[in-house]
């Protein structure tokens, strides 16, 4: 296979643990520069997935290439790849400073362009005051910068993060999300994240793999995964989704709740579509096209919108708090066409 | 409950009683000035004074010091390799019980057996070596055979805690072994390593049945002199020396007791 790539190139990994197959003969191109997730539930192998990039665990088959080099066989203190750790695993017993400098103390560079990169990687994660203070001095939100200064203090060539905001309060966890795509996007460098949360990964990524039982399921930008879920599993993962099953034969889709017109016409005779709570719009009148004449049965109030449930069917709906809604009330639900996803499997 | 309460903190206080009287009788004693009886004479120093002056008991010490420290510097040397490799070696899962048999068997077995066993070995080696004859070399040899186990297992419950995380950033950051080793795991390790050492230190301090089976006429120690006095008479002088030898046993809990509370938050 000739193939030129700057960035990683992973092709059939296999890895599996007492006969239990946690990654499935993965192939994968992530590259130069860009921000990378793999999103999908605990257990999924996206972790042993990270590891294996990283060096930490040997995969039974397959090839890693970084850059066009082959590393599939190269320890993970040969790879120009560093990794932030889940709980960030910082030194305990070295100070901040010499935890940012490890990794080139290890690899004995001259002192003076240690305190230079140093110094550089602390201003730039906002560290300016820490250098003296131990790992057990630091807060959740300091510990994680020290961990991402002391992995890009080394300038891999690829970035690892495993799940390095979980533990981190919501709160925090959404300030530092945006603040660690700038830091990207400043950088130019490539990041791999793994994460179970969603919002992350639709928020820092230029692409997402999911994944489920050692597989990547689907794969792209964020905007297509999140419109074209391609199965039940994506729909439901990412962001909420009503599933409508039913069957599909001249030119119209069959449900319990009517018969429905799609865009997008299913290779199928009998499966599911999707659509997402805040595609659905709610109308007065009867629209034009897919109408579902449907009774509100609960009102969750979120503070920017309303979640309704409707039936029949049991349709989650996602509406603006401009209007008001009474349990009972009798609505029109719009189900566009260009909005309904057919799903494989 | 109040009563429950009182009769609680009464059995406590006899039980603390029970295991500090004698050991104040004997510092009482050491003190007291009258070479027989339990009536108080006065006070004074001169047991200590005589039991320095002592060439038998001042050679005991010494040998009792040269061992302990010899066996104890060698075995936390060995204790900490072998907990390491143990720990930190892929080994299959079954290891691991293998691992937790062969470390707490010399904990558990009686000194006795161990000594006993000793004896067979040396017996055999003297065949090969005259090194094994009775005495210091052997009794050294003897005391590693079980301070290996209490340092290994002090040592390993530390690797446990420590976590392996710390270790695999440090080869993410590109640590080689040594390096690794050098500058991670021991310093991390170092409280459950003095732990252990201790513990080595105050077991070979005081051990009598091992030394007993192994040690030869030039190399008695001072719980093998105590044991040979006391069978003639009990003197004063020995209560000297016993308080001395519990004196230092509390010092070395104390220092022991600071440095692991210390350092022992990662």
């Amino acid at each position: 296979m000739t193939m030129i790539s700057k960035g990683l190139f992973l092709q059939g990994i296999t890895k599996a643990y007492d006969g239990v197959e946690a990654v499935k003969n993965i192939s994968l191109e992530i590259k130069s520069g860009e921000f990378f997730t793999l999103l999908g539930p605990s257990g999924c192998g996206k972790t042993t997935l990270l590891r294996m990039i990283a060096g930490l665990e040997l995969q039974d088959s397959g090839t890693i290439l970084l850059e066009d080099q082959d590393i599939t066989r190269l320890p993970a203190i040969k790879r120009q790849i560093n990794t932030v750790f889940q709980n960030y695993a910082l030194f305990p017993h070295l100070s901040i400073f010499e935890n940012i400098a490890f990794g080139l103390r290890a690899r004995k560079i001259a002192e003076q362009e240690i305190h230079a990169r140093v110094q550089n990687a602390l201003d730039m994660l906002e560290l300016g005051e820490m250098p003296k203070r131990y790992p057990h001095q630091l807060s959740g939100g300091q510990k994680q910068r020290v961990a991402l200064a002391r992995a890009l203090v080394n300038e891999p060539k690829v970035l690892l993060l495993d799940e390095p905001m979980s533990a981190l309060d919501a709160k925090l966890r959404a300030q530092v999300q945006v603040e660690l795509r700038r830091l990207q996007k400043k950088l130019g460098q490539t990041f791999i994240l793994v994460t179970h949360d969603q919002d992350e990964a639709l928020v820092v990524s230029d692409r997402i793999a999911v994944m489920k039982d050692g597989q990547i399921v689907q794969f792209g930008t964020p905007e297509a995964v999140y419109d074209f879920p391609k199965n039940k599993f994506v729909a439901q993962f990412l962001g909420a989704a009503n599933l409508l099953s039913g069957r599909f034969h001249d030119g119209i889709f069959h449900t319990d709740i009517g018969a429905l017109e799609l865009k997008t016409l299913p290779s199928w005779e009998q499966g599911t579509i999707a659509i997402r709570p805040e595609w659905i719009k709610i109308s007065d009148t009867k629209p034009e096209k897919n109408g579902i004449r449907a009774k509100v049965n609960e009102i969750i109030y979120r503070g920017t919108n309303l979640d309704l449930g409707v039936e029949p069917g049991g349709i989650r709906v996602r509406s603006n708090t401009y209007k008001r809604f009474n349990i009972g009330d009798e609505v029109w639900l719009d189900l566009a066409p260009e909005d309904l996803v057919v799903l494989n499997e | 409950m109040r009563k429950l309460n009182l009769a609680v903190n009464t059995m406590a206080l006899g039980t603390m009683a029970f295991l500090y009287l004698p050991l104040i009788a004997v510092a009482f004693f050491s003190v007291n000035n009258t070479k027989y009886g339990l009536a108080w004479k006065g006070f004074t120093l001169n047991w200590y004074l005589q039991l320095f002056q002592n060439e038998v008991i001042l050679q005991a010490a010494w040998n009792t010091l040269i061992l302990a420290v010899v066996s104890t510097s060698i075995s936390t040397v060995l204790g900490t390799a072998l907990a390491i490799g143990m720990d930190r070696f892929p080994w299959p899962k079954k290891m691991n019980t293998v691992f937790d048999l062969v470390l707490h068997l010399p904990v558990i077995i009686p000194d006795i057996i161990l000594a006993a066993a000793l004896v067979v070995a040396f017996g055999f080696l003297r065949g090969i070596s005259s090194f094994f004859e009775p005495g210091l070399f052997s009794m050294i040899v003897g005391h590693i055979t079980f301070q290996v186990a209490f340092v290994a297992l002090v040592v390993r419950s530390r690797l446990v805690s420590i976590g392996k995380d710390v270790e695999e950033a440090a080869r993410d950051l590109y640590a080689t072994t040594p390096y690794l080793l050098w500058n991670v795991t021991l310093p991390l390790l170092m409280p459950g390593i003095v732990a252990g050492a201790m513990l080595a230190f105050t077991l070979s301090l005081d051990d009598f049945v091992i030394s007993f089976f192994t040690a030869g006429p030039d190399s008695v120690t001072l719980p093998l002199y105590i044991f040979a006095a006391v069978r003639r008479v009990v003197t004063p002088q020995i209560h000297a020396l016993s308080t001395l030898v519990l004196l230092a046993t509390i010092l070395l809990v104390g220092v022991m007791e600071r440095f692991t509370r210390k350092k022992n938050t990662p």
